[in-house]
């Protein structure tokens, strides 16, 4: 075959061969992304408009699973009939309280863990000699060594009755009998959830100060202002992007965390997603499920979606 | 190019040494900077010019000696709390402010209202030429328009002291030379003390008022452009900036005014005492010659110079100029000299046997 004619083919057909051959080469993560992200959730928001039957899901559109009173059906003499009503997820005062509760619990778990981790992502930058700045890195992933359930075990063993703090503090005669309010609550799923998502929060922030030009500090310093100043009006803000990064990268899976609440959130510290479980599994309910499902990933997208608007000028990607 | 003396100090080092643990990085800098000067520290990468800089900026600690900006020491005292403001290398102009933001960076403190301080910011803007530039994103200006900006920043503040850490390395050539331009223009305007640090010897002697050589954490000489120029203190020196040839020579006597010697190729030259700077030792004694001291008398031409034999060795055309590399007085020694490419002046041929004028008061002595 000729070169030369081959050539000219291709120069001529230059901009679609590089596009088929740019699909070819995406087609493998992108058939897993539809097939195992796409397809599952439309699913769950199409289950959620449809009505629920003993082991089976009525295809029959309803907005009952989100506002109103929804009822269950069950196969009677061959006859579908309605058996029980159920609420849905915005009518049921349940729900509601789960909803906030996880909102407020993963709010409070994003806080403490970017607070935290702030300042050691700054040591890192900032004070660690550049040779040893991988070493640490390497160190803030060790947690991740274990598996994330056998993590929250351990707090359950720190936290607990008989627990190591508890025991400690008995040893050293500071109190006469266990401190029953450090596990199985609250307080307990967000000291475990910040612990565990420690390091996404550290590794971004990480990256973002390390970007920041040492000059720019230098540069505030020398126009008079104090470390202190310079931090807040030149490092803190050409920050923001890491901080916003492990904001969300915290807060966006901790409203839907199932194991954490479940192991040491006690009866008080039930989440949302306790409650989907429930939906599904005990009340074999997969409509109400789905939507309380849908419910909590609105929330998340709305809180996330308003969290980034109030953020937007450290978002301006360079002009 | 003449500095009057007499101005009051601005900055003034005493024995200043800064070690990196083991690494001497400044070793025992001395010596006074005027008020009003344009000054520059012109010397090769890592010979401890920036880190001189940096000690009077305040980012840079000093391990023994004393720096004194306006007559105040200044240990101890944070780069925030000093009188000096500083154009980084890279400019350091936030990304994530504005251009009027940048420049009125430094104004929080600063006692005048909003407005005052707007117009101080337009003020700074339009004597850098970026008038109307305020609003833009920082990260849209160029690399000229960014400098600027620095400058505003910087000149805004009033400092006494302004220090310049190669401002203009990172602009191409026809920026660069009309940025020194400007910032000779400006430092008049403004009359305060700017010192630069640069490796450019040309920028040196364009802009500074005074020049301190620097090699290997020392100041090897620190004179006024034209002396360094025309009496470089070491070959070191002479060989930095600029191009010199350099001709072994033997010392014949010492007088009190005069010394005698014999160049290789010259001949026998008497010299006057202030052309041999201090003797370094250690080397062996060479004559150094500037290129455009040396000319070639074409046929009808007379000099009154002294002349040599010589055969050119190599023919370098730059339009403007010629540089001829010339064997001279039947030995092995090669100079270097420029001739202005002017109507009677063809350009020669490698081999041809020219006659080459010299004079005797351009020569300085190096041992």
């Amino acid at each position: 075959m000729s070169g030369n004619q081959s050539s000219g083919a291709r120069s001529g057909s230059l901009g679609r061969s590089e596009a088929k051959s740019g699909l070819m080469l995406i087609s493998p993560t992108a058939i897993f992304a539809l097939l195992l992200l796409a397809a599952p959730l439309a699913t769950i928001i199409a289950y959620s408009f449809m009505a629920d039957g003993y082991l089976t899901i009525i295809p029959q559109f309803q907005m009952c699973n989100y506002i109103g009173t929804c009822a269950s059906y069950e196969m009677k003499d061959g006859v579908l009939t309605a058996a029980k009503e159920y609420k849905g997820v915005f009518s049921d005062p349940l729900a509601q309280t789960l909803l906030v509760r996880s909102l407020g619990v993963s709010l409070m778990v994003t806080l403490v863990t970017v607070v935290l981790a702030f300042p050691v992502a700054y040591f890192v930058s900032f004070h660690v000699a550049p040779e040893r700045k991988s070493l640490w890195l390497f160190l803030i992933t060790i947690p991740f060594w274990t598996s994330y359930l056998v993590r929250v075990f351990l707090w359950k063993v720190i936290l607990g009755y008989n627990g190591v703090i508890n025991s400690a503090l008995m040893g050293l005669g500071i109190i006469n009998e266990p401190i029953t309010a450090l596990n199985y609550n609250v307080g307990a799923i967000i000291t475990t959830l910040a612990h565990a998502y420690a390091p996404f929060a550290i590794l971004p922030i990480f990256v973002a100060l390390e970007k920041i030009d040492r000059s720019f500090l230098e540069a505030g310093q020398d126009l008079g202002e104090s470390a202190f100043n310079t931090f807040r009006r030149v490092t803190l803000p050409l920050a923001m992007p890491g901080v916003i990064s492990a904001t969300l990268i915290v807060f966006i899976p901790t409203v839907g965390d199932y194991v954490t609440p479940n192991l040491v959130g006690g009866p008080e510290g039930k989440l949302v997603a306790n409650l989907i479980q429930l939906q599904y599994m005990k009340l074999d309910n997969y409509p109400l499920g789905s939507a309380t499902a849908v419910s909590a990933m609105l929330l998340v997208a709305v809180v996330s979606l308003i969290f980034l608007f109030l953020n937007r000028r450290y978002l301006r990607g360079p002009k | 190019m003449t500095f009057s003396a007499d101005r009051p100090t601005m900055i003034e080092f005493r024995d200043v040494h800064k070690y990196y643990g083991d690494y001497h990085a400044l070793r025992g800098i001395s010596g006074e900077i005027k008020a009003g000067e344009f000054f520059s520290l012109l010397g090769p990468s890592g010979c401890g010019k920036t880190t001189l800089l940096r000690t009077i900026a305040g980012f840079e600690g000093i391990s023994s000696g004393v720096v004194l900006i306006d007559g105040k020491d200044t240990a101890g005292i944070p780069p925030n709390k000093r009188p000096t403001n500083m154009v980084f290398q890279s400019y350091a102009i936030f990304p994530h402010l504005t251009v009027a933001e940048n420049v009125g960076f430094g104004l929080r403190r600063d006692p005048r209202s909003k407005a005052e301080k707007a117009k101080a910011v337009d003020e700074a803007l339009e004597m850098v030429g970026l008038k109307g530039y305020g609003a833009r994103a920082a990260n849209a200006l160029s690399g000229g328009q960014r400098q600027r900006v620095a400058l505003a920043r910087a000149l805004i503040l009033k400092p006494k002291v302004l220090l310049l850490d190669e401002p203009l390395s990172a602009l191409d050539k026809k920026m660069r030379e009309l940025m020194q331009v400007e910032l000779i223009k400006l430092q008049r305007q403004v009359g305060i003390t700017f010192i630069l640090v640069t490796h450019d010897q040309e920028e040196a002697l364009v802009m500074s008022d005074r020049i301190a050589v620097m090699f290997e954490g020392e100041i090897a000489q620190l004179a006024d452009p034209e002396t360094l120029y025309r009496r470089p203190n070491s070959r070191k020196v002479a060989d930095f900036i600029g191009t010199m040839n350099f001709i072994p020579c033997e010392v014949l006597s010492q007088g009190v005014d005069t010394i005698e010697v014999e160049a290789k190729g010259l001949g026998r030259v008497t010299l006057s005492a202030d052309q041999a700077p201090p003797p370094k030792g250690g080397e062996a004694p060479v004559v150094g010659l500037r290129p455009e001291t040396l000319t070639l008398v074409y046929p009808g031409q007379s000099t009154q110079d002294r002349t040599v034999d010589g055969v050119v060795d190599e023919v370098i055309y730059f339009g403007d100029m010629t540089y001829y590399d010339v064997y001279i007085g039947g030995t092995d020694v090669e100079v270097r000299l420029s001739m202005r490419n002017v109507p009677g002046r063809p350009i020669l041929d490698v081999g041809s046997k020219v006659q080459l004028a010299w004079n005797p008061s351009a020569l300085v002595l190096f041992r």
